[in-house]
């Protein structure tokens, strides 16, 4: 049954540091990457290299500006992906039970075999984290990598989502957010990490860390200090030679 | 939202054909024989006419059959039970006023409410969504009951039952675009609350995460129909609530009826386009669309 589980072990989810990511779209290549090689109907390209491509990203990185009121405006990169919702809407709409909640750690997932492709989940979430794979005609979303961060066939250090192990800037990461002492949590807690639409009542799992309030230039030290009105030694010689002339 | 040609065919015809299921269930006509066969026909065409047309929407229809598992949590799921509970009570029903030429009233009272559950359940696949906030309302099941009702009336011949539903759905069609057109404001979801960045000013898309289009953009970031919006509303109204009134006052007569029906279709089926292209999906907030 596409049932929410009452609660999770775990809360795997993303803390992404709105502050430090550059933009570079790095996760989305890596998430690309990982996950149409691995578990499930690959994520396809349909006329990647005509007038009009279009294609399946479980990650995506938008950029929007805002503008305080008393500074210069500031570009903010914006990934997204699935937040893992505890309450996920996406869930208890599927009719056939591809979509589930693992009890174990929270991972929203779809299983494909089960999947009619009736776009229906992707119309309950608010974020975008879903979409029909154009070609397989199923349904696709992050994992969080699940075929990574259990797997011991890898490195321990690439036991991680394919979009934190790859962030050149360190803006991404991964961990358990229903443990109040995991690094993830600490870092949400000292950086007031925030939740995504919350009105939306899905209480999601990964948080965003706002960007850091920015150094200003104050006023007084904008413009330069007019040069002295009585210069003396090869100023002041510079100045009576130019005088003369 | 994508006003998928295959999804609003199903919405207005099977609306239609449970619609005429309910009368006849309850013996609105009480029709037995060959003239039975005929309403029946028309009403399974159009019921089951429109649930096959919902499955060419489906992206893997091999996993169609699972679609009955769901029904604890899913309204679709519980719309595939309904449609099926439905269609077998009345086909009992059916089959006892065709051939046998009895209407079996328990039956036929029970295939009239499973009818009527089935267009509820399919307005609330809709109206369960809190990210379309128009389709979020409590007169969404409201509007698709009465239509189905007041279409169901129309071809069962109630003219005296069908004019006043026609005239009641008119006034909930026009509440819930009056309404719908509230909602989003209503539900509260900006850009600001989007990205969370509203704390240190009025955010504004920068640069999209990427040059062309995607499945989301397509699904949900609908924008064409909204140009003429007004004018459309207004020929849906007169096509399907005021034309089809005005008929049935005028005259009692199969044609008149006839003509009666084919302007209720067509304008049901531009206000379900409407209800399509109107809607907001709240992700157009993050490509800086609505």
């Amino acid at each position: 049954m596409t049932a929410l589980p009452e609660t999770t072990d775990k809360k795997l989810g993303l803390v992404i540091d709105l502050d430090t990511c550059v933009g570079c779209h790095a996760c989305v290549v890596a998430c690309k990457g990982w996950n149409t090689e691995n578990y499930g109907a690959p994520l396809s390209d349909v006329d990647p290299y005509g007038g009009d491509p279009v294609g399946s990203f479980l990650n995506r990185v938008h950029s929007y500006e805002v503008e305080p009121k008393d500074g210069p405006a500031q570009v903010v990169h914006f990934p997204k992906s699935c937040l893992h919702c505890e309450d996920a809407p996406c869930v208890t709409v599927c009719p056939t039970g591809a979509s589930y909640k693992r009890a174990e750690d929270g991972i929203v997932l779809v299983d494909e075999s089960a999947c009619m492709g009736c776009g229906l989940c992707a119309w309950a979430c608010p974020y975008g984290a879903r979409e029909m794979d154009q070609v397989a005609g199923i349904m696709k979303k992050c994992t969080l990598c699940v075929d990574r961060i259990y797997n011991e066939n890898l490195e321990e250090v690439d036991r991680v989502p394919a979009c934190v192990r790859t962030c050149p800037a360190g803006a991404r990461h991964f961990g358990d957010l229903g443990d109040p002492d995991s690094d993830v949590s600490k870092l949400v807690a000292a950086r007031g990490g925030i939740d995504l639409m919350p009105e939306q009542g899905t209480k999601p799992v990964n948080k965003y860390l706002p960007p850091r309030i920015k150094d200003r230039i104050s006023r007084t030290q904008a413009a330069l200090e007019p040069v002295a009105d009585t210069p003396t030694g090869l100023l002041g010689w510079v100045d009576r030679a130019l005088e003369k002339l | 939202m994508h006003p998928a040609p295959s999804v609003i065919l199903f919405t207005t015809l099977s609306g239609l054909g449970f619609g005429l299921l309910a009368f006849l269930g309850i013996g609105q006509p009480p029709v037995t024989g060959w003239v039975a066969f005929v309403f029946y026909v028309i009403a399974y065409g159009l019921a089951v006419g429109g649930l096959l047309a919902s499955t060419f929407h489906l992206g893997n229809r091999k996993n169609a059959i699972k679609a009955f598992s769901q029904w604890r949590t899913s309204w679709l799921s519980r719309e595939a039970w309904l449609s099926v509970f439905a269609l077998v009570a009345m086909g009992l029903y059916a089959a006892g006023a065709v051939f046998g030429s009895v209407l079996i009233a328990p039956i036929g009272i029970i295939g009239a409410a499973l009818s009527v559950a089935t267009v509820y359940s399919t307005s609330m696949i809709y109206a369960q969504l809190k990210t379309v906030p128009r389709w979020n309302q409590p007169l969404t099941p409201v509007l698709f009951l009465s239509l189905s009702l007041a279409g169901g009336a129309m071809l069962a011949a109630a003219t005296m039952v069908a004019i006043p539903l026609l005239v009641l759905a008119g006034v909930i069609q026009l509440a819930w675009w009056w309404q719908g057109d509230r909602r989003f404001g209503e539900a509260g979801s900006t850009l600001a609350t989007a990205t969370g960045l509203g704390a240190i000013g009025t955010p504004r898309q920068f640069e999209p995460p990427h040059t062309g289009t995607n499945y989301l953009m397509k699904e949900m970031v609908f924008v064409v129909g909204r140009k003429h919006a007004r004018k459309l509303r207004t020929i849906a109204f007169a096509a399907m609530i005021v034309f089809p009134v005005l008929m049935l006052l005028v005259s009692g007569g199969h044609l008149a009826a006839g003509l009666a029906i084919l302007s209720h279709l067509a304008g049901t089926l531009i206000s379900r386009w409407l209800y399509f292209a109107e809607a907001e999906h709240v992700v157009g907030l993050y490509y800086g669309a609505r």
